[in-house]
């Protein structure tokens, strides 16, 4: 799943604002496939972490009720230029990925 | 030959433990139980202990009136109440309630925003837990055209 993760962020003085975009079917498993009429398999991101400088600072848990592509907005107190923000991911099927950037 | 089956199934634990290791490291466990529930009550009790919370009119929750597509709902939760640990969503009549819940280290804002899915016509609760206790608005959204959340 690499490349499933964008994201932008912003710095002033010492707050970040995280935009985050993951690409990911959020499948409920109640969805049939349209060709075959066979339910699809419930596939969904189960957590998703930000941590800055290895720090966690938000663990965000999600359900299959969240939408497709889940994006999250948030900011956070304590960043300067030059740390490392991770972003990562894993889902109930066992997939992840990760990416990380400098908050600049 | 029973000795060898059981250095085995040692073995095996011992590597299982391993497997889970670098998951436990990344951060809290997902709790299964809560995101599972069918029932929104059950579901905070599982989250947070309680499904006891207190009506707050520090917690602003943003959602549209009427949802076109259930599949696809703004949401925006923000709070004044201090010392944030989570907020979490919970659509009343979804087939499994809970929707998301977001785990806050000091220095973030309590304030987030993201999408979710409706399956109908609901309720939709913010519970926000701080250092002090479990508070909760909520708001009624009219689902046109159902998400299958």
């Amino acid at each position: 799943m690499a490349g499933s993760i964008k994201i932008k962020t912003r710095l002033s003085r010492d707050v970040a604002e995280v935009k985050s975009l993951i690409i990911h079917p959020m499948e409920t498993g109640a969805r049939k496939d349209p060709d075959t009429g066979e339910l699809v398999p419930r596939h969904h991101i189960t957590q998703l972490v930000f941590a800055n400088n290895g720090k966690a600072v938000m663990v965000a848990n999600f359900s299959t009720a969240v939408s497709r592509n889940p994006y999250i907005n948030f900011r956070f107190r304590g960043a300067k230029a030059g740390d490392t923000l991770r972003v990562s991911w894993v889902d109930n099927l066992g997939g992840s990925d990760e990416l990380e950037t400098v908050l600049s | 030959m029973q000795a060898g089956r059981r250095l085995l199934l040692k073995a095996g634990a011992a590597l299982a433990l391993l497997a889970a290791l670098p998951k436990a490291l990344l951060a809290a466990v997902w709790p299964q139980k809560a995101f599972l529930s069918t029932e929104g009550r059950e579901a905070l009790s599982a989250l947070l202990g309680t499904d006891q919370t207190t009506p707050s009119d520090q917690i602003t929750l943003k959602l549209p009136e009427i949802a076109e597509n259930g599949a696809f709902v703004p949401v925006t939760i923000g709070t004044t109440l201090e010392n944030v640990k989570s907020i979490s969503i919970v659509v009343e009549k979804n087939p499994r309630p809970l929707v998301a819940s977001f785990e806050m280290m000091p220095g973030v804002f309590p304030n987030i925003s993201s999408r979710i899915k409706m399956a109908e016509t609901s309720e939709v609760m913010a519970v926000v837990k701080t250092d002090t206790g479990i508070y909760s608005t909520s708001k009624s959204v009219r689902v046109t055209l159902g998400g299958c959340a």
